[in-house]
């Protein structure tokens, strides 16, 4: 067991701020403290100030003994000679009109106040000089920084070396992570159900965070029509935006491909949340994606969310059957009820729409460039 | 210690004594005396928690409020932790047994004690390893209501915290028949890190008083043109806590308010109320209905009393209030959290078993443009010189703006309203972490607090408190320091001049015995707590050298407040005292040299 024996000494006499005075035989009870007390400025409901008014002890004379321990104080402090009158003077702004309070009339004061009240109100400092806090700061400049620890001289650098790493690692520097589905869904609708899921997952501190983003789509009968995972080293460049980098990898439809992406991510005026990203793939296509949602509160478990989704390309990919252009659109409404802010059910509905040359291989290929469905899903985080 | 036959609390150990002779059984055993749930008044001081050499055993043990039981850290067994009953004058010494699997920490906070003793893992002390003991040993050189509390990680949460009274050396300048210890928390029964990384994950996550479409169809809170407005501004005016009654049970004493922990007074008596704020992230409005409050003592030292219906305590502070019940009836003690999502409740009554009514919930406040410190009528005042007595503070606000006005050394047209523009503050880094810079930041400690507006009655303001004694240094500060309290609601980041203390290579320097007036602004849409270890400040609120003397101030949103300190030698956290918002960062270390303790 460590025992550490402190002398009074150690602490240096300067350096703690003596306390209050409490010399005991003056000292106040506060009975009989507290009708004059009821005749402070801002208590008096009526009295009109009079900054020239004799000032009246609103207590007990303040004791003269300096506080011993203050002796070293520099300068110290305010000359004794005016303690007097040191507790009643009152900076001038506490004396000027329109400065009582309002809302402390003699209504809410104990019921001693009676011959409290032709006590006068106003103590406008007799000319004195500004006092303690009154007065204006100076403009020294600060001392320069010794970058040591005092601690050590008592527990050993290395023990606080240990205990400051740690220190500096909880307040500000923690790691989190999270799992999120904004989208995880079943879709009815004519022509053979689907499903759509979108979600990301991160960990990392405030501002550098690894996020990992993946969506995709399908038929029920176990065809995955689209597929992708982004992995994505993201920072955070504002108070609402992160520039993220990193690769994608597509699945579905098609051969397997790769992009360097690049894209923001944020929160925009009015709430709504929005991605922007652009793909390089490796054979030199480019594609582009914005997304954005705004989550619309009912009540307090209820939320509306309208969500839009816009692929593009900068040239055709046959191999894709993606189209030059604006590619494919998806439109989408849900409302989900928060039964815990991590599991909310959703209903709603999506509308997904191929658009020029996307389209057109959509019907080459025999199928609809546009579905409507009724989707049913859970959006949940932890 | 002390001879019982010089204790002045004799008198009121017989009063105790007559009170409990109906109420002795079951008496839960998991809480010290004074917290039991009816409470004759802390008269007797334990054996276990006073004197000169006091042993505190730090170990998990489970806590049952309201019926649930939860996990919870408490000391010698109990939750909240044993009053520690201490005289001015004495030499404490303390030995921590840590029974945890992880470090501890105590911190005595608002006791002027040796750097080295202060508590704080990594600053003042490398902290008490798991399973082992540490003893702290320091002269207590103050007297007055304080509470003490881990410093490591976020066990405070989990009910690390206790009260400290420390009676005078010689008689008490407040004088009272009878005194009560209300020790005000917040617990949950989520762990600490859940809910720092629910917070993390989306910020929002407790606030179950958001503004809704359904809300607005009713004409409940911002019309749709402000609501438009905030949303361009990307922020939130029903974020008033992070951190709200959707985990937590308000707590007295440990209680929570069905449980209804009741303190005994007889009609016609003097009775001392000590409260003291122990939440983690919990500002509450605490009140008597029935009852005009006389506080004396503010952060433990003594103010000239003044007569309140209310008082706003933002986190790790304390309130000495004197009450006189007269009737025959029982009172409620309603400490609501500010964004009225729920309240701790105790009951002041002449005989156990009573109970008053308990007041319902008030709305939850909506922040204004004034909490972003966009507030129009502070431009008046640097304008012109004009004064908007319309206002409900009374004008107060405008003068501040005025004041700032001319301390930044433009009129109103040089000054920019833009939410985040560096101009405004040239001291701060604006990194992703700081959301928004107030461009018209006002002192708003004539204020009544957010929400409290309008609550009809005298609520306590800062300006209010007047210090009994003559400040012990009335010198002028040498200079200023101006430290703006950041933050960015929707990743959860909060720092100071926009660093974390993770990021912030350097302490903030000071010179042994110099006189420093340090201005915090607030540039956030909500309140922060914030404690200075080891010193008192005096606040500069128009007292002269009678300025109430402070360890933990609020700074209200779109606000600042300004305070002169003495420095003491040694190395001293700095923080808001929301331990999230701490823990996330909103933390510094004053360094304060040549220090003359043992040589390096």
């Amino acid at each position: 067991m460590k025992l550490l024996l402190l002398a009074a000494a150690a602490i240096p006499a300067t350096a703690l701020p003596a306390m209050p005075a409490r010399a005991q035989s003056t000292a106040p009870a506060l009975q009989q403290a507290m009708p004059h007390t009821m005749a402070m400025p801002g208590m008096a409901p009526a009295a009109t100030p009079k900054p020239a008014a004799k000032p009246k002890p609103a207590l007990p004379a303040p004791r003269r003994r300096a506080p011993a321990r203050r002796a070293a104080a520099p300068a110290g402090a305010a000359p004794d000679a005016g303690a007097a009158h040191a507790g009643h003077a009152m900076p001038a702004t506490a004396a000027m009109p329109g400065m009582a309070m309002p809302a402390a009339g003699p209504a809410s004061a104990p019921g001693e106040e009676d011959h409290a009240m032709p006590e006068p109100a106003a103590q406008a400092g007799d000319s004195a000089a500004p006092t303690g806090t009154d007065q204006p700061a100076g403009t020294a400049p600060p001392p320069p920084i010794a970058h040591d620890r005092i601690a050590d001289r008592y527990y050993g650098r290395e023990a606080m070396a240990a205990a400051q790493a740690k220190l500096l690692g909880e307040h500000g520097g923690m790691v989190f992570s999270q799992l999120l589905f904004n989208l995880a869904e079943y879709q009815a609708r004519r022509g053979g159900d689907g499903y759509r899921w979108e979600g990301e997952g991160w960990i990392g501190g405030d501002i550098d965070r690894f996020v990992v983003k993946t969506q995709g789509e399908g038929g029920w009968r176990g065809r995955v029509d689209s597929a992708e995972v982004q992995a994505l080293y993201s920072r955070a460049i504002d108070p609402y935006w992160n520039l993220q980098a990193g690769i994608r990898q597509d699945f579905r439809p098609g051969p397997a491909r790769t992009y360097a992406t690049l894209g923001v991510e944020g929160l925009a005026p009015y709430w709504i949340e929005l991605t922007g990203a652009l793909f390089l793939s490796d054979r030199g296509d480019l594609l582009a994606r914005a997304e954005g949602y705004y989550d619309q509160r009912i009540t307090r478990h209820l939320v509306l969310q309208p969500r839009i989704e816009l692929n593009l390309a900068a040239q055709d990919v046959p191999a894709n059957r993606i189209g030059a252009g604006l590619s494919d659109a998806e439109l989408g409404l849900r409302l989900r009820y928060e039964i815990r802010r991590e599991f909310a059910p959703y209903i709603g509905i999506s509308h997904d729409r191929k658009l020029d040359g996307t389209a057109r291989y959509a019907r080459l290929a025999g199928e609809s460039s546009r579905s409507t469905s009724v989707v049913i899903g859970i959006r949940t985080w932890f | 210690m002390r001879p019982l036959s010089a204790s002045p609390l004799d008198r009121r150990s017989l009063l105790r004594g007559a009170a409990l002779g109906g109420v002795g059984l079951g008496l839960a055993p998991w809480f010290p005396a004074w917290a039991q749930p009816v409470s004759a008044g802390i008269v007797a001081p334990l054996p276990t928690v006073s004197g000169d050499d006091i042993t505190l055993t730090v170990a998990h043990q489970m806590l049952t409020v309201d019926g649930r039981t939860s996990h919870a850290i408490g000391i010698n067994g109990t939750v909240p932790a044993p009053l520690l009953r201490l005289r001015e004058g004495q030499t404490a010494r303390l030995h921590i047994v840590n029974e945890l699997d992880e470090e501890t920490s105590l911190h005595w906070h608002g006791l002027l004690v040796p750097t080295q003793m202060d508590g704080v893992p990594g600053v003042s002390f490398p902290g008490i390893g798991p399973r082992s003991t540490f003893t702290y040993e320091f002269p207590i050189v103050q007297s007055g209501t304080y509470w003490y509390h881990s410093h490591s990680g976020l066990q405070e949460q989990l009910g690390h915290y206790g009260p400290i009274v420390i009676d005078p050396a010689g008689a008490d300048p407040i004088q009272a028949d009878r005194e009560h210890v209300i020790l005000f928390s917040d617990h949950s029964a989520m762990h600490p890190h859940a809910i720092f990384t629910k917070l993390k994950k989306q910020p929002g996550y407790f606030n179950r008083q958001p503004q809704t479409l359904a809300g607005l169809l009713r004409g409940e809170d911002q019309p749709l043109a402000d609501r438009l407005r905030w949303g361009g501004m990307r922020m939130d005016p029903t974020d008033i806590s992070d951190v709200t009654g959707a985990t937590y049970r308000y707590l007295v004493n440990g209680h929570g308010p069905r449980d209804n922990w009741t303190a005994l007074f007889r009609p016609g008596e003097r009775v001392r109320l000590r409260f003291i704020n122990a939440s983690a992230m919990t500002i509450l409005n605490v009140r008597i209905p029935g009852l005009s409050m006389t506080v004396v003592a503010a952060d433990g030292q003594p103010v000239r009393p003044i007569a309140v219906d209310e008082i706003q305590m933002t986190v790790a502070e304390t309130y000495d209030v004197i009450v006189t019940p007269a009737e025959d009836r029982a009172y409620t003690i309603v400490g609501e959290a500010i964004d009225r999502s729920g309240m701790a409740r105790a009951t002041l009554a002449p005989r156990a078993g009573m109970a008053a009514a308990v007041p319902p919930l008030r709305r939850r406040p909506v922040a204004t443009m004034k909490d972003m410190g966009m507030d129009m009528t502070g431009m008046g005042g640097a304008g012109g010189g004009v004064i908007d007595l319309s206002a409900p503070d009374g004008g107060m606000a405008g003068m501040a703006g005025m004041d700032h006005g001319a301390a930044g050394g433009g009129a109103a047209g040089a000054m920019s309203m833009k939410m985040r523009d560096p101009a405004n503050a040239p001291g701060v880094r604006l990194g992703p972490g700081v959301q928004t810079i107030a461009p018209m930041p006002v002192d708003r400690t004539g204020e009544p607090g957010q929400g409290l507006e309008d609550a009809g009655h005298k609520v306590l303001v800062y300006r209010d408190l007047v210090a009994l004694e003559r400040n012990p240094d009335g010198r002028a500060p040498g200079r200023t320091i101006e430290v703006h309290l950041t933050g960015n609601m929707e990743r959860y980041m909060w720092s100071l001049d926009g660093q974390t203390l993770s990021e912030a290579k350097d302490p903030i320097p000071m010179r042994a015995g110099e006189r420093v007036r340090v201005t915090l602004v607030n540039d956030t849409m909500m309140n922060h707590p914030i404690h200075l270890h080891g010193h008192f400040f005096e606040l500069v609120t128009g007292h002269g050298d009678h300025s109430p003397r402070k360890h933990t101030v609020n700074v209200m949103p779109g606000g600042k407040v300004s305070w002169d300190v003495t420095a003491i030698p040694g190395d001293w956290a700095f923080h808001c005292h929301f331990f999230y918002h701490m823990h996330a960062g909103m933390m510094r270390v004053v360094e304060v040299r040549p220090f003359a303790g043992v040589a390096a």
